[in-house]
């Protein structure tokens, strides 16, 4: 048995040093050297505090905001250190409620808009932390945040335009937009030029 | 589908097909050994491997000793993961301060790791360590789809020797797949991973100041972390508001890299590819969809090399790919359909140039149907189990797709290693049934089938459907069993049939509504992934002894060819006859009745 114990063992151990250490560090160091900020979670900075991850979603409720996909994560959404997906059947009658009810507040905040309801926007992600919505989804909001904050329709809808994201290549990823850089690029809008917004580190004095 | 989905699904599988025939190649030099580059230039730091290990690299095993020292080496492995975890509040490189796991979970864990399955009862954000993870768990990622590779190697080796009583040297074999095709290809996976937004780093988590608060309902507990209930068992909460929000960290890129390449499928957190850290870009995850076929699918080209004869290789892999695409295609076209329920809410899911509609529920903005649909299929039809979408809240058909693809035995490309050492058993079985037509003896690649190999093969076969089958029934027929289901009707069964199908195929993706963290679930689904791991894998070893010891049969006018297109037939008709067969029972009382009644009402 010799033969097969030693060998397993010192095997076993170099493997896990090589594997489970060098590995893993080795990956770290380089990609602190090439990488920096997406290697520490792509945070987003305002007034020198991070504010958010440009990866990560957060939760948006508020009507002068675009709202997020919504989160299954407990206790409250887009708990980050708890993703998950609502994992409700396709005939789970929780389902069904939880999108009627979903709808229902996006036409109070809004009850002019007769646009159609994206899916995207009344159903729970997969992560919990989608920090996505579609283009039709950004647009059907677009009137409801325009009103709240009392700017022109053209300037809110300009705005997505420019922070929209297409297909690379035409073929890769669906088109998009980035729920949290489009809210801060609305925060500081009525102070700038709309045609010179290309989020906050572009941001030009008028 | 849409026409963007199908451009992108042919550019996918267009750049992985013109992969298959170098890296098949590369990964055939590296097994034999031969002198190429890298293992020139990592010669050195081998030989130093085995002589801390007191191996003679070239001295050949015998089929027995090759799988008792698989074996042993899997154990110590499981030994590791369950240790780590039970101990590591008091070790390095836990700035959460985790507390040890459970040991009905951390056995779950240990098996699901050494087996390549990677099913997780665990959240992995708020449960296992920085060293956990890395120490325990990547390691056995690399360690047991090097397990994979050897012993499809030493099947290839059984065909490919005659008149022999060896099949190679486990630890030459474990040591070269390791240093040569997974170790290399994760580091440059990983750092590619990372540059598209990946976290890597060993900081504690990292607390942010949202730019809204959120107000919700959290369920109060009392002094021991119970959570309290009124007297009509509802959950008693409280009204709290946060502006915080807690970002998890780690070495995910390099765990994610051979979670992928290694066709493990553990997330580093519990939303697994579907996560932004894990997962954050359409390049990313095409990436990652890329990583999990590269090496299943170039085996079958391993194969054919080492065989002597490629066409046969190519075959295998057409079989393959003709199984997959149909399956693939109705996933996607299921998910583009969406759910008339949710249409009859005035909710549009119709696909247009600015939104991917269909069933978005459970499924992330960034890869909409197309690549969460696809994803699904090529992690269920390789044992690889990582999802970056909710199969839970697949429409019905979308959802039999992935359960199906296991269901097959994980032979359409497979697992690493485990997919082609599968499929060439469902070729012996294939050859013999076709030789019972015609009468003559069958063979395969000059080597007689006889009764030693058509026993070990069946067992080998049909220890999967029997245990999961078998775990379903129970698990169906007992309170601790049906308790874990969160959704009604059909769908709950499902939930259950899929658990027992990945965890019996080492496949490790959820119908994740299921809390499976239950002793019961923990304990019988650990034994149910041990059994169909280590039951085929005895008797495919076993198989490759035999073979190997043969003599090889010169081909004549009656030898039956094997690379044909009437080979691969037979060989997608003696796949689909034992998968149904076994298995359509099952489907109709789940997703099958489900559709009907989605459809029907």
């Amino acid at each position: 048995m010799n033969t097969i114990i030693r060998p397993a063992i010192t095997l076993f151990l170099i493997m896990t040093l090589l594997t489970g250490i060098v590995y893993p560090f080795a990956v770290t160091g380089i990609a602190q050297l090439l990488f920096p900020a997406q290697a520490a979670g792509s945070l987003v900075m305002a007034g020198g505090q991070p504010v958010g991850s440009s990866v990560i979603g957060q939760s948006f409720s508020d009507p002068k905001y675009f709202w997020s996909r919504p989160s299954a994560t407990s206790p409250q959404p887009y708990n980050a250190i708890a993703s998950s997906g609502s994992n409700q059947g396709p005939l789970n009658p929780a389902l069904a409620d939880a999108i009627k009810t979903r709808v229902e507040a996006l036409k109070a905040a809004d009850p002019a808009n007769t646009l159609p309801v994206p899916v995207d926007l009344v159903t729970a992600s997969a992560s919990g932390l989608d920090p996505e919505i579609s283009i039709a989804a950004a647009n059907y909001q677009a009137a409801r945040v325009a009103r709240v904050r009392g700017l022109p329709p053209e300037e809110v809808q300009a705005l997505i335009g420019s922070h929209a994201r297409g297909r690379l290549f035409g073929l890769l990823g669906e088109p998009r937009i980035n729920v949290l850089e489009l809210n801060m690029a609305l925060d500081i809008l009525p102070a700038h030029s709309a045609a010179t917004l290309r989020g906050s580190r572009f941001a030009r004095s008028p | 589908m849409t026409p963007a989905t199908i451009a992108f699904i042919t550019v996918f599988f267009l750049l992985l097909l013109v992969s298959v025939k170098p890296f098949g190649l590369y990964m055939a030099n590296v097994m034999e050994g031969r002198p190429i580059w890298p293992l020139r230039v990592g010669a050195r730091f081998e030989g130093l491997i085995y002589k801390l290990c007191g191996v003679d690299p070239t001295s050949q095993m015998g089929w027995k000793k090759y799988a008792v020292a698989l074996i042993v080496f899997n154990a110590l492995g499981a030994l590791a993961v369950y240790a780590l975890q039970r101990l590591q509040v008091w070790l390095p490189l836990n700035p959460q301060q985790f507390a040890n796991v459970s040991a009905d979970s951390s056995f779950n864990t240990a098996v699901s790791f050494i087996t390549n399955t990677n099913w997780q009862g665990y959240s992995g954000e708020s449960t296992m360590s920085y060293l956990t993870q890395m120490a325990a768990l990547a390691v056995q990622n690399f360690m047991s789809a090097a397990s994979g590779i050897v012993v499809a190697i030493a099947l290839i080796r059984g065909f490919a020797r005659h008149s022999a009583s060896t099949i190679g040297n486990v630890w030459a074999d474990l040591t070269r797949s390791t240093l040569y095709i997974l170790l290399p290809l994760s580091v440059l996976l990983a750092l590619l991973l990372v540059g598209q937004g990946v976290v890597q780093n060993f900081s504690a988590y990292q607390d942010v100041t949202t730019i809204e608060s959120v107000t919700y309902q959290n369920p109060k507990v009392d002094a021991a972390g119970n959570p309290l209930k009124d007297s009509a068992g509802n959950p008693i909460t409280e009204t709290q508001t946060t502006q915080k929000q807690t970002l998890p960290m780690g070495p995910m890129a390099s765990q994610e890299a051979i979670k992928e390449l290694g066709t493990n499928g553990g997330g580093f957190v519990n939303a697994n590819s579907a996560h932004p850290y894990e997962n954050p870009t359409a390049i990313s995850n095409f990436l990652e969809m890329f990583a999990i076929l590269l090496i299943p699918m170039s085996l079958t080209y391993t194969f054919g090399r080492m065989a002597g004869d490629t066409r046969q290789g190519w075959a295998v892999f057409a079989a393959m790919a003709i199984l997959f695409v149909p399956l693939m295609v109705l996933a996607v076209h299921s998910e583009q359909q969406g759910n008339p329920l949710i249409a009859k809410l005035g909710v549009d899911q119709t696909a247009s140039l600015t939104q991917p509609g269909g069933n978005m529920e459970g499924k992330e903005s960034r890869f909409g149907i197309g690549a969460s649909a696809l994803f699904a299929a090529i992690t269920t039809v390789t044992s690889c189990g990582a999802v970056n979408s909710m199969h839970d809240s697949f429409t019905p058909l979308g959802g039999l797709v992935p359960l199906f693809n296991m269901q097959l035995g994980e032979v359409v490309f497979g697992g690493v290693g485990t997919g082609i050492y599968s499929m060439l058993i469902f070729a012996i079985v294939g050859v013999f049934i076709a030789g019972l037509m015609i009468g003559r003896t069958p063979e395969y690649l000059g080597k007689k089938i006889e009764a030693f190999e058509i026993k070990m093969s069946s067992i080998a076969i049909l220890v999967m459907p029997f245990i999961v089958l078998t775990g379903t029934a129970v698990a169906v027929s007992i309170a601790s069993g049906k308790a874990a289901v969160a959704n009604p009707g059909a769908h709950g069964f499902s939930e259950i049939l899929y658990a027992f199908s990945s965890a019996g195929n080492n496949n490790g993706s959820a119908f994740a509504g299921i809390s499976a963290n239950t002793p019961f679930y923990n304990i019988g689904l650990g034994l149910v992934m041990w059994l169909g791991r280590y039951w085929p894998i005895v008797a495919v070893l076993a198989i490759a002894g035999s073979l190997a010891a043969k003599k090889r049969v010169p081909v004549t006018a009656g030898t039956m060819l094997t690379y044909g297109p009437t080979f691969v037939i037979l060989l997608i008709g003696t796949v689909l006859l034992v998968g149904a067969l076994t298995f359509v029972p099952a489907l109709a009382l789940g997703p099958i009745v489900e559709h009907l009644t989605l459809w029907g009402t």
